[in-house]
């Protein structure tokens, strides 16, 4: 008898669980099978058959653009990654220890996610009659006498590229940053200058310890986001640079599925070796 | 003559815009004294304690210690320490490197501050957790960590912020006579900040009672006790019944008020067992209440209930007249 109401509770159990793990599979595990499945077939100039075979890998592997490409890819995510941890991390540390009140800074932080009010493809082109040839940024340069002819590198480079990527995604580095240093009880702060420490040996042997988790979340937004990203390249770069989304997109566009699942795969081992490289530094599972 | 590091707060002032939460004190601790800051919250205690320390600026006045002002000075260069409230441990830092703190801040290597580290640990009897991290530790053996710690940068006077506040009962009177212990060996100055009047009592050499920003009254725990200046004092500090009487408010403690058949006539409003006494609360017809401590067989002797009319008596030495 006493092992009804057990059995019970584990049918509830699943019962509960049951919703989400449907979506789950249905939208997460599913396609991510399909596309590792398709990864294997074959393709022909018109047509995809259903096989097993290893051709796409092989074809990747063997190709020395998909190296160039991953390089590309990892040096705008690190990139990116030093500048948005720069960024974030001054930002929420003046959000979180110089702005006393409250209301302040909630109002500093909404102000901050004001951008995102848009969308990102128009926060993205907007950066272009800025930076172009006959751009603000050139005329104003010219006209302080900075340069005398306009600088060609401003747009559809890489400088473009990752100006626009430190724009869209700064602000996936506040937020966690921020969120780990409001937790830092102030008190620590007191005990720290107690003991005769500078306010540059109190960042370095208080705040930045106590912040690790925070910058890592960020870490894995910034990274994550980035690698996976192939439209801020495109309209940035003008189409001249490439980064392993691009490379997915074109075989897309020209209907190459297998192949296109094939790096789709790689870049999805990429990104989580990338990440499980990163939580062996720091424990974040506190902080969720 | 005062001689060693004492400490002195002249015209003592401190401002939050238009509120004053501390008013021109003067005072001069002792050195090598246990001193405890009274006071109900809000009365300015902890904001002292902040200036002593360093942590919140001085208004106008100065502190001087050992004859020096040090109220410009940085917190760790004045010779005081500070134990924080909820103790301030460093959460990423184990139990010997928090200690470590401040000597690792001044450049000291490893291991002539993991030595001085261990000292102070085996000082609060701490040395078998010092790999462990602030998290693993009890209340109480977080406080001893805290404690090492201020103690390590040797200072002239140690400042307490509510030590005790955040232990349990038990623990509080054990921990108690730990800080009164080592106070008495190490012989600095200790600021004491409390709300609870018997602690107070307990630990201190001396008692300064603050209320609205001012020091109510100071002295030896014996003589505020004893002689309360102030109706709010004799209040605060307990064990005190506040008359009024023709002559002006009195005092009387509640264990020299005794029941009796004559004497000023008052109603039995509750009675509290406590073990070795019994306490009376009763309302006097001039609406004054009136504790009595009765002994606890006497009380039994002739036991009364709430409502009972009854008659209270005291030896009329033992009343101590207030001056404000």
């Amino acid at each position: 008898m006493a092992a009804t109401p057990l059995k019970n509770r584990h049918v509830l159990g699943w019962l509960m669980a049951m919703p989400l793990s449907v979506v789950l599979l249905a939208f997460l595990f599913a396609p991510i099978v399909m596309i590792a499945v398709v990864s294997f077939w074959g393709a022909t100039e018109f047509s995809i058959y259903p096989a097993f075979q290893f051709d796409n890998y092989e074809f990747l592997f063997g190709s020395p653009v998909t190296y160039k490409v991953f390089g590309a890819t990892l040096k705008y995510a690190l990139i990116t990654w030093a500048l948005t941890l720069a960024i974030g991390f001054t930002v929420a540390y003046f959000l979180a220890f110089h702005v006393r009140s409250l209301t302040i800074q909630i109002a500093l932080f909404l102000i901050c996610t004001i951008p995102f009010w848009t969308s990102n493809i128009i926060r993205m082109i907007s950066w272009i009659p800025f930076l172009g040839r006959n751009g603000i940024a050139n005329q104003t340069l010219i006209s302080w006498g900075v340069i005398d002819e306009p600088l060609e590198w401003l747009l559809y480079s890489d400088f473009s590229v990752i100006l626009a990527f430190v724009h869209l995604y700064t602000l996936f580095m506040v937020v966690p940053i921020f969120n780990t240093m409001m937790r830092i009880d102030k008190s620590l702060l007191e005990a720290a200058r107690d003991n005769g420490a500078s306010g540059f040996q109190t960042l370095v042997h208080v705040i930045l310890p106590l912040t690790k988790p925070g910058i890592m979340i960020g870490t894995i937004f910034v990274v994550t986001l980035v690698m996976g990203d192939f439209i801020t390249v495109r309209f940035m770069s003008g189409s001249q640079r490439a980064n392993v989304g691009r490379l997915i997109s074109n075989d897309i566009a020209l209907l190459q599925y297998p192949s296109a699942a094939a790096t789709a795969v790689v870049l999805l081992c990429t990104v989580l070796i990338v990440i499980a490289i990163l939580l062996r530094f720091v424990n974040i599972r506190k902080e969720l | 003559m005062r001689t060693g590091y004492d400490l002195e707060l002249v015209h003592l002032t401190k401002r939050y815009g238009e509120t004053v939460a501390v008013r021109d004190l003067n005072h001069v601790f002792a050195p090598g004294s246990y001193v405890c800051l009274l006071g109900p919250s809000g009365c300015g205690k902890s904001s002292t304690l902040r200036m002593i320390a360093g942590h919140e600026e001085v208004s106008d006045g100065s502190i001087l210690l050992d004859g020096h002002d040090v109220a410009p000075l940085a917190p760790a260069q004045r010779g005081t320490a500070m134990m924080f409230q909820n103790y301030a441990l460093f959460p990423h830092l184990s139990v010997r490197d928090n200690v470590a703190f401040s000597l690792r801040m001044k450049g000291v290597d490893k291991p002539t501050r993991h030595k001085r580290a261990n000292e102070l640990l085996a000082l609060v009897d701490m040395t078998h957790l010092a790999d462990r991290l602030p998290a693993q530790l009890s209340g109480g053996q977080q406080q001893r960590v805290a404690l090492a710690r201020a103690l390590v940068t040797e200072p002239k006077v140690l400042l307490l912020d509510e030590p005790l506040s955040a232990l349990d009962p038990f623990l509080r009177i054990r921990m108690r006579s730990e800080l009164k212990k080592l106070q008495r060996e190490l012989g600095i100055t200790f600021i004491h900040v409390t709300h609870g009047q018997d602690e107070a009592l307990a630990l201190a050499d001396e008692i300064v009672v603050m209320n609205d920003a001012v020091i109510e009254q100071a002295g030896p725990a014996r003589e505020v006790w004893a002689q309360p200046r102030t109706e709010f004092v004799a209040r605060f500090i307990g064990g005190h019944n506040v008359i009024t009487l023709p002559q002006g408010k009195v005092t009387v403690r509640a264990d020299a008020v005794q029941l009796a058949d004559e004497g000023m006539a008052a109603t039995v409003m509750a009675i509290e067992y406590q073990g070795a006494s019994v306490a009376v609360s009763t309302t006097t017809e001039g609406g004054d209440e009136v504790l009595a401590l009765l002994p606890e067989d006497q009380f039994f002797a002739a036991p009364k209930n709430p409502g009972d009319a009854v008659r209270l008596r005291w030896d009329e030495a033992r009343l101590h007249r207030l001056t404000a």
